[in-house]
């Protein structure tokens, strides 16, 4: 593995690996007074964020120092961008400083990836960073399925057998593209449930049931992936209104009992309480926001670890 | 006087080989291969003869491209009327019809009589400016087609192509004023509010690659409006670069009601899909967008038909940096006048959906008759004007982006080889172009 762009870069297997790895990181770090490794002494990460969001950095962030790298945090959306420089020449000037791996969030759609292979074609030696994507537009989020997969297999044991409903505005969500392709590769079961409005064009052809009432598919299933439904959408007309959605899609706590008692409820978070998920529901057992969080930092070790060390240090 | 001889070509690629004779721009004669090398007068010996050992090829009419974009004035920095007219020659282009979306817009005779006195001034190829439909291309008032019909350039096809004439009332009002001049609307089907931020072809690859998607209601919904405003107004329309499957069926349905509407189809729409999306190479980027592989098949079939009635090139230069960016910021557009033969060949010739007298009908007959050219899509013979394409049918190139004329280089099909080269270009019996080179004025 060089990148990780899609979750269609990685193999059932490897996708396993990464979530194993995380696993041995979260079990390293156990107890410790000092949360630092030398994993990657020595190794520098940039993270390269053209979209604000400061958990992601942070756990990005995190993630490097406790392995021992030099984490550098570029704020592209603000520097670069207003002055005009293309997302080409900023890709050419962080590989020319040296970085060993570009951590990429960009409201374009693909940037990651067209960083990537633009990358490779400036370096001679064929040394090139390794590029993750932290978020791309409105296609992938694969360090936020991978960290929604660990705290499910920590909650339900496994994938085989169980079904996850993903509900909300799932065209436009990231976390819904990878989330339905990893869980899927993993063996669950996904239904995606949202208004037609909110559904992705051909989503019947990914392998996932495709299901516009909450109600009737909350008892069949054993994890709810509540998505963000952005403010703005709700003036595009692809809902009446807040309101509506709140009574139809919302997570609210008459639905909360409407679930099988183990069923986890995921929320990639910030959370729309009120709206997406009720108040209380958020807080209860079956919630799992903080252990989401948690999670993102031990897989994102992970995916540094193997894509900067690689597989063979493993043995 | 000016003689040129083109010896041992075959026009529209049947029967036996030919001499043609070509004095004072007008084709002379016609005969056997080999027959006029016993006349040196004939044979061209005289000054400024010239002979074109043409052995092995293909004799069409010079092509007519209805749909160009030479961004000329505004953005020289992509082409210009002299960039573009060299790569029509090399292409195999006698006339081209420059689009009206300049900076400033082609919406008044003093744009319009700029471009084509460049394209005189030129001389590689007849460029015909596009008027503007509306002033702006803002779609709100008519721009003043009757003093551009009238004017030097005399402005035959209207478009605010780039945009849609998205307002019924103003498309209807356009057609009427269109017919009583007796000029051609020629319409981007685009209706806009379906394409709010779209940047791709509204499918399954498109969703999953999380681009916006550009269904192609937007594209069908205009089409048939338009066939209808023309039914009712009496008046002619043509549509644009159609790129997919129902388009055509609503084309042939209009056609079978006897509506007078006319259609193009882009040669990157024949041959390319939305799977190349896949790296979000913005030189993919285009509009309307690269629709699925049974569009493209569709199209094929149309054009092989009849119902789709010719191949306009949609030829879109543009700089670097418009294209080598975020696939969502990347400018839409192609470049397309000098692979337009060989994609056609490649695509229609080989599979045997055309054969080279459908090559001529779609790319060079059909177009002039439509714009209304009346020396250019004419039959080989003598006495003929000498717009004429000489054609290699075997000899393979491969797409070099750089090596192409223009000075920008979006070709989507860099490295990749294709058939038919053209030998030389014939503009009124002067060579604008031979192998590859380009004969200024
Ligand atoms: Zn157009």
């Amino acid at each position: 593995m060089k990148h990780l762009l899609s979750i269609g870069d990685l193999t059932r297997d490897s996708a396993l690996d990464l979530l194993d790895e995380a696993d041995r990181f979260k079990a390293a770090l156990l107890g410790r007074e000092v949360r630092k490794l030398p994993t990657l002494r020595g190794r520098t990460v940039m993270t390269v964020f053209f979209e604000n969001s400061t958990r992601t950095r942070a756990s990005f962030e995190v993630a490097g120092k406790w392995m021992s790298a030099d984490v550098i945090n570029v704020s592209a959306s603000t520097s670069s961008v207003r002055k005009g420089e293309s997302l080409r020449d900023t890709a050419a000037t962080l590989h020319a400083i040296g970085a060993d791996a570009l951590i990429v969030r960009h409201p374009s759609s693909g940037a990651p990836r067209q960083v990537a292979r633009w990358t490779a074609e400036m370096a001679p030696d064929g040394v090139a960073p390794a590029v993750i994507n932290a978020g791309d537009g409105t296609h992938e989020h694969p360090t936020q399925a991978l960290l929604d997969a660990l705290t499910l297999r920590d909650r339900l044991g496994g994938f085989e057998g169980r079904r996850v409903g993903i509900v909300g505005d799932i065209v436009h969500s990231r976390v819904a593209r990878s989330n339905a392709l990893l869980l899927t590769m993993l063996g669950a079961e996904v239904v995606l449930i949202a208004p037609p409005t909110l559904m992705p064009l051909g989503a019947d052809g990914w392998g996932v049931t495709v299901a516009h009432d909450l109600d009737s598919e909350l008892p069949g299933l054993d994890a709810v992936m509540m998505l963000r439904v952005q403010a703005e959408r709700m003036r595009g007309g692809f809902f009446p209104s807040a309101r509506e959605y709140a009574i139809r899609y919302g997570l609210n706590e008459t639905r909360r009992r409407m679930l099988p008692e183990q069923a986890v409820i995921l929320h990639p978070g910030p959370m729309l309480r009120g709206m997406e998920i009720g108040y209380s529901v958020a807080d209860s057992p079956q919630a799992a926001p903080l252990q989401q969080v948690a999670n993102g930092v031990h897989v994102r070790m992970a995916v540094l670890f193997r894509l900067l060390v690689g597989e063979q240090a493993d043995a | 006087m000016t003689t040129v001889l083109i010896t041992g070509t075959r026009p529209y690629g049947e029967g036996d080989p030919v001499d043609v004779l070509i004095e004072d721009g007008v084709i002379t004669r016609i005969v056997p291969a080999g027959t006029l090398e016993a006349t040196p007068d004939a044979a061209g010996d005289g000054p400024g003869a010239e002979v074109i050992e043409a052995a092995g090829t293909v004799l069409l009419p010079g092509f007519v491209d209805m749909h160009t974009h030479l961004r000329e004035p505004g953005r020289e920095d992509a082409e210009t009327v002299r960039s573009g007219s060299a790569a029509a020659a090399r292409g195999g282009y006698t006339a081209v019809f420059a689009m009206a979306n300049t900076d400033p817009v082609a919406d008044t005779a003093v744009v319009t009589d700029h471009v084509y006195a460049q394209g005189r001034t030129v001389g590689l190829v007849d460029v015909h400016p596009v008027g503007a439909v509306t002033k702006g291309l803002a779609g709100a008032e008519l721009a003043e087609m009757g003093v551009m019909a009238a004017s030097t350039a005399s402005v035959r096809l209207f478009s605010d192509d780039g945009h849609c004439v998205a307002d019924p009332l103003i498309m209807r009002r356009a057609l009427e004023y269109a017919r009583g001049l007796d000029v051609l609307i020629a319409q981007h089907a685009e209706e806009p509010r379906l394409t709010e931020g779209a940047v791709a072809h509204e499918g399954p690859t498109a969703a999953r690659l999380g681009l916006a998607g550009w269904p192609r209601a937007a594209e069908e919904s205009i089409v048939i409006r338009d066939a209808l405003l023309a039914r009712d107004a009496g008046a002619r329309v043509h549509i644009c670069h159609a790129s997919t499957a129902g388009t055509v069926e609503l084309i042939r349905w209009a056609k079978g009601q006897g509506i007078d509407i006319t259609a193009e189809v882009t040669p990157h729409h024949l041959m390319l899909d939305d799977a190349r999306l896949e790296t979000y190479d913005g030189i993919f980027r285009v509009n309307p967008p690269l629709r699925e592989a049974s569009d493209a098949e569709a199209l094929r079939a149309a054009l092989a038909e009849g119902v789709v009635d010719c191949v306009a090139t949609d030829h879109a230069p543009h700089a670097a940096q418009d294209k080598c960016c975020e696939f969502s910021q990347a400018r839409p557009g192609m470049l397309g006048l000098e692979t337009a033969l060989g994609v056609v060949a490649q695509t229609m010739v080989g599979p045997g959906l055309l054969d080279w007298r459908g090559v001529a009908a779609v790319m060079s007959e059909r177009p002039a008759r439509i714009t209304g050219l009346p020396d250019h899509g004419r039959p080989i013979g003598v006495g003929e004007t000498a717009n004429l394409t000489v054609v290699d049918p075997d000899s393979a190139w491969t797409v070099r982006g750089a090596e192409l004329a223009s000075i920008a280089d979006n070709t989507p099909y860099e490295e990749l080889t294709l058939p038919a080269r053209v030998r030389a270009t014939l503009l009124r019996g002067r060579v604008t172009c031979v192998d590859g080179k380009v004969r200024a004025h």
